[in-house]
């Protein structure tokens, strides 16, 4: 088998990754009140910026490194010893989790910047940084961790700060309920987790990536026991990353505040599911079978969430299913063997798909402010109210046009090269089906995203009401898109394929975390297509996909307006269907979760522990009640004849024991 | 230094008894004092425990009833240690917490939880058979008299039930306490003997008898703590009990049905304890998914927090059951986490009870907004109950999950779906509460938490941090007693 010793460099700084926004979220949290809303925002800001700076100083040691050695670990304590289990707090930085922390802390730094004027005059702004600190602070735990048990810590903490903050403006009831499905769907996939995490330990002794991937790799291909691990751990990621059939959650999350949705259900906690299984590449390879399961679900997910983003109306909304699709690429990626394309989209998305966000957050921000103006009491996230913001928002409009051009796969945008990555690994590796799912899946991303591009930004601003109309968002908020539109472009050059004459530096740079993988599917599944003719076909063949999705779209909502209703009324049920996302909600509430409450409630409680448990309970009382009644009439009063019964009582004790 | 721990509330209630009845302060002062003191006391065994041994420490033995062969025997290793700290960590809280809420009878609530704590921390340093006996059954008199007296409307009934309940199991453990005090005679001497460590060294019962000895010892035990079929009693006396006496009543009375099988009923019948591994598990499982289904639908939060403890007592069980070395230490774990988490759950729920004299969830609504510190500290607090990583909780369900998982992974698997229940019941409640609009009236001068409460509360806060963050502080000082515990057991 491939053995690789890996040799690890101790470094005593990577404690202070997570460190700084745990501190800001200590001295926001314990001040509360006391603090002031600009110092919250600065502060929190601030703690990210020291985080990013530690993470480059850290990137750039890994850099300078030989590529095999690139391994940075720190071990601050043992967290639990009991028996022959043991799991430390300790930390890994690897170039995988490398890249995940510079996007952790580099993108979060940017949304907590562009925070400080979106939550600008909230009441709870700082319990809002307080929340968004705690985030990033468990994001880094989980991405640095060095073992699954201090990852699920992570993964967990996240999950609480989701809850929290999607239920962050808690009086309405709707969005608190949004937050409370949101934990409890992803508890379900926890429950795999923590299964996954059990048999690892039994299987391999340990839950050290180290020890359990070195462990993994004398296991025979297709073991039964790794592929339970691996199914298990992609439940949990299904949870967290919102796929099929566990992704309802996602796009109820989009009622928290947008910084947020950029931040935690766009950039960083939604891929979590993504670099997990990235992280355990070595299993998920030995196992076949959960390989398929990967890309299937993947795929299956990309063009289910795409089709219902074809016809929302909610601006976020639309960008939530746009999310859960694009995640559905990275485990596509996953399934097929590419997982350093996985993690590379991964990338690439947290850039645009915040941007976009953040965007759409800006005009959410500027529509809110119009609103209130002019009293109306429209919903300031319905693209029908909106048109023509292109005049009067011009840097939220070109960065927002960036990015979209970087997600429809547009060659030299960012989302162009980890797209076509993805697809040509999932066409080279022989997923032919996969492939064209995923290229269909492309041109629908294409459509929905220039359909919102043309609904908000073109034409004419809909309610316009006697000369007024929304405004330009401040530069705290604008220079962070600048900023990430930029990346949203440039971001992809690091993965420049060879055919179009680039280095594909990150290919190169993932190479030692995925090696052993690349290693052992070679053995078992050869080395799949390689031919510069047929990669540059492929890649052809989905920009004018791409481009056939920009100009249907330009057709229907600039072009020919009528045309989308008339296309409505003409599949009328079928648009339903999909305009309330397959009823997939309505079928879980009335196929689970009201029959779990109503048998809970009027069987096993009303019926059964009162009637039954407790009734027999009663029942001998009741008999015991009885006879007492009777009894009762030995109670003489007269203490001779307690004397007598007692001495019999003893006799008949003691005879007992003697025989 | 035990008796010191174990007398020191007798003394103070003996102090009480003299004072004079209007003087409601220095009665709750004295028992203040003293109850602090006992905490403070106990301190310093944590630097003195020698974590080394499974031996017994801090031994006393005095002659005591020579004539039947029992002794005032105390001693305690590393599976009481925590529970006596927990004990005494507890009592002053639960004083400080009753502070403004009982007024009525005052020198007799106090005079009755101190005879609670003496009684409780006795069981927990027992190593005698007719001692252990007597501290248990002295317990159930006062707190018989603090659901009966200090109660709900309901608490006559309530108070009845949980004393005819308990009495019927203890009842039949006496008679195995009594069988094993007649086989106990020793080859040469031909005395008998009522000490633990006597007895534990014994040769064992045949199997047979093993069985119905077990089997007596358990049904006391799993009604103590209580194991489904035999937890109807617990709803009822929770929600009747005062404030203070559900704290201790979860935090600490239920305890002494885990910790009896730890003690008594596993190591001195050891060939039958494999016997039952299925139905205690199975019943352990039923426990935790059931308790936890039965909670979601409550609309009393106190019944609620009360069959959540049916489902976290289940995991304790099922994790004892699984018979390994993680399994057993988050098991104990486990009854430590629930001390502290439910136990705050209840001064919680005592909390808004004292405002509003409902407990009904549907009263509520909204109440982070007047009542913000309030529902943090309910959030972090239930947290820990949902066993959220970096909280107390997680660790022992966490430990309990993965023995029972190396013992039958089907088991763990179907108890591992409690994990969900419980953040299903829990964030229910909270969002049903707390969140929405603050819309009755009723509500909307709540006051938040008063300096009082939060000296109760944020101790407790403390500690779901600690345990969950360095839970090897804890988990270090079992370690040894549990696997001797285990090695004594047949594989």
């Amino acid at each position: 088998m491939h053995h690789e010793t890996i040799t690890t460099t101790h470094s005593a700084l990577l404690w202070l990754i997570p460190a700084f926004p745990f501190l800001g979220m200590l001295i926001n949290g314990l001040l509360g009140k006391k603090q002031s809303p600009g110092a919250a925002g600065i502060l929190a800001s601030g703690a990210m910026f020291l985080s990013f700076i530690v993470s480059a100083v850290v990137f750039f040691q890994l850099l300078g490194m030989h590529a095999e050695e690139r391994s940075l670990t720190q071990t601050l304590y043992t967290w639990m010893h009991v028996g022959d289990f043991s799991a430390n707090i300790s930390f890994l930085i690897d170039p995988l989790s490398a890249v995940m922390i510079l996007v952790v802390t580099g993108v979060g730094f940017l949304i907590h910047v562009y925070s400080i004027g979106y939550m600008k005059g909230d009441p709870g702004v700082v319990r809002y940084f307080t929340q968004l600190n705690l985030f990033a602070f468990f994001m880094l735990l989980l991405v640095m961790a060095d073992n699954y048990l201090l990852m699920f810590v992570g993964w967990e903490g996240v999950g609480l700060c989701s809850y929290l903050l999607i239920g962050f403006w808690w009086d309405d009831m709707d969005k608190a309920i949004a937050g409370k499905k949101a934990f409890i769907v992803n508890r379900i996939g926890d429950f795999g987790f923590l299964l996954a995490m059990f048999l690892i330990f039994v299987a391999f002794g340990s839950l050290d990536f180290e020890t359990v991937f070195a462990r993994a790799t004398g296991m025979p291909y297709g073991s039964g026991v790794v592929t339970a691990i691996t199914l298990l751990l992609f439940l949990g990621a299904c949870g967290k990353s919102a796929q099929l059939p566990l992704y309802v959650w996602l796009p109820d999350a989009m009622a928290g505040p947008t910084p947020v949705s950029a931040l935690i259900h766009a950039a960083t906690m939604v891929t979590a599911g993504v670099y997990m299984v990235a992280r355990s590449n070595i299993l998920y390879t030995l196992a076949p079978v959960s390989m398929a399961v990967v890309a299937g679900i993947g795929a299956a997910t990309a063009i289910f969430a795409a089709t219902i983003g074809l016809a929302q109306f909610d601006i976020k909304k639309v960008l939530a299913y746009s999310t859960v699709s694009q995640l559905g690429y990275m485990f596509l990626a996953c399934g097929v063997g590419a997982f350093g394309a996985g993690i590379f989209h991964l990338m690439t998305h947290a850039f645009f798909k915040a941007l976009l966000f953040m965007g759409s957050g800006s005009i959410i921000h500027a529509m809110h402010h119009y609103m209130e103006k002019t009293g109306s009491h429209d919903d300031p996230q319905d693209m029908r109210n909106m048109g023509g913001l292109r005049k009067h928002m011009p840097k939220t409009y070109w960065t927002f046009l960036l990015a979209t051009l970087a997600i429809a796969g547009i060659p030299g945008f960012s989302g162009f090269f980890s797209k076509d990555e993805i697809l040509w690994k999932a066409f080279s590796s022989g997923n032919i089906a996969v492939w064209v799912i995923g290229a269909i899946a492309a041109g629908l991303t294409a459509f929905y995203m220039f359909r919102l591009v043309y609904m908000t930004f073109f034409g004419e601003f809909k309610p316009a009401q006697s000369g007024e109309h929304p405004h330009e968002s401040p530069s705290v908020m604008t220079v962070p898109l600048m900023i990430l539109a930029v990346l949203s472009i440039i971001g992809g050059w690091v993965g420049i394929p060879h055919v179009l004459g680039g280095g594909n530096h990150i290919e190169h740079w993932f190479h030692p975390v995925f090696a052993g993988s690349e290693h052992i599917s070679t053995l078992h599944q050869g080395h799949g297509i390689h031919s510069s003719g047929i990669e540059m076909t492929v890649m052809i063949v989905s920009v004018l996909i791409a481009l056939a999705g920009i100009g249907i779209a330009y057709l229907f909502y600039i072009k020919k307006t009528d045309i989308p209703g008339k296309i409505v009324s003409a599949i009328g049920p079928l648009h339903k269907l999909v305009y309330n996302k397959y009823f997939v909600d309505e079928i879980y509430e009335a196929g689970v979760v009201t029959p779990i409450e109503k048998t809970s409630d009027f069987f096993l409680w009303r019926f059964f522990d009162v009637k039954i448990v407790d009734g027999m309970v009663n029942g001998a009382a009741t008999v015991v009640d009885f006879i007492a009644g009777h009894l009762r009439k030995v109670q003489t009063g007269f203490v001779q004849n307690y004397a007598l019964i007692m001495g019999a009582a003893v006799l008949v004790i003691v005879l007992v024991f003697v025989w | 230094m035990l008796s010191w721990i174990i007398f020191i509330p007798l003394i103070a209630a003996s102090v009480i008894l003299l004072l004079p009845r209007d003087n409601k302060s220095a009665i709750r002062g004295v028992a203040l004092i003293a109850t602090l003191i006992d905490f403070v006391i106990c301190i310093p065994l944590y630097f003195r425990f020698d974590p080394n041994t499974a031996a017994m420490q801090f031994e006393e033995v005095v002659s005591w009833i020579p004539t039947i062969g029992s002794s005032y025997h105390l001693g305690i290793d590393g599976i009481s240690f925590w529970l006596i700290l927990l004990t005494t960590f507890l009592g002053p809280l639960c004083i400080i917490g009753s502070w403004s809420s009982i007024q009525k009878r005052v020198k007799e609530y106090h005079f009755s939880f101190l005879f609670l704590q003496t009684g409780m921390l006795g069981v927990f340093c027992s190593l005698d058979l007719v001692l252990f006996y007597v501290f248990w059954e002295v317990m159930l008199v006062p707190m018989y008299l603090l659901i009966g007296i200090w109660g709900g409307p309901q608490r006559i009934y309530a108070a009845v039930k949980f004393f005819l309940f308990t009495m019927f199991g203890s009842v039949l453990m006496l008679v195995a306490i009594l069988w094993l005090y007649f086989h106990s005679a020793d080859p040469v001497t031909g005395l008998r003997t009522f000490d633990l460590m006597q007895i534990y060294a014994m040769g064992k019962p045949a199997v047979q008898a093993q069985l119905w000895l077990f089997a007596a010892f358990a049904l006391a035990f799993a009604i103590k703590v209580p194991m489904f079929p035999f937890h109807t009693w617990l709803p009822d006396a929770h929600v009747e009990a005062p404030t203070a006496g559900s704290v201790i009543l979860a935090g600490v009375l239920l305890k002494m049905g885990t910790y009896g099988f730890l003690r008594f009923a596993m190591p001195l019948f050891p060939d039958a304890v494999a016997h039952f591994v299925p139905v205690i598990s199975v019943l352990a499982i039923i426990g935790i998914i059931y308790g936890a289904l039965v909670a979601m639908v409550q609309p009393d939060m106190k019944k609620l927090v009360a069959y959540s403890s049916v489902s976290h007592l289940g995991f304790v069980m099922l994790g004892m059951f699984a018979l390994n070395q993680q399994g057993v230490s988050g098991s104990i774990m486990q009854m430590l986490n629930h001390g502290i988490s439910t136990g705050a759950l209840f001064f919680l729920v005592g909390v808004i009870y004292e405002r509003r004299h409902t407990r009904m969830i549907a009263d509520y609504g909204g109440i982070a907004k007047v009542m913000p510190k309030y529902a943090t500290v309910f959030i972090i607090i239930a947290l820990s109950s949902i066993g959220l990583p970096g909280l107390n909780g997680f660790i022992g369900e966490y430990l309990i999950l993965l023995g029972t998982f190396k013992a039958n992974w089907v088991y763990a698997a179907f108890a591992a779906t409690g994990v969900i229940f419980a953040a299903v019941y829990l964030l229910w409640m909270i969002q049903r509460v707390f969140y929405g609009k603050l819309d009755k009236d009723e509500n909307k001068e709540l006051q938040d938490l008063t300096l009082r409460e939060k000296i109760v509360l944020y101790p407790l806060v403390a500690m779901t941090v600690i345990m969950g963050v360095y839970p090897q502080m804890f988990l270090s000082k079992m370690e040894t007693s549990v696997r001797v515990f285990l090695e004594n057991l047949p594989k």
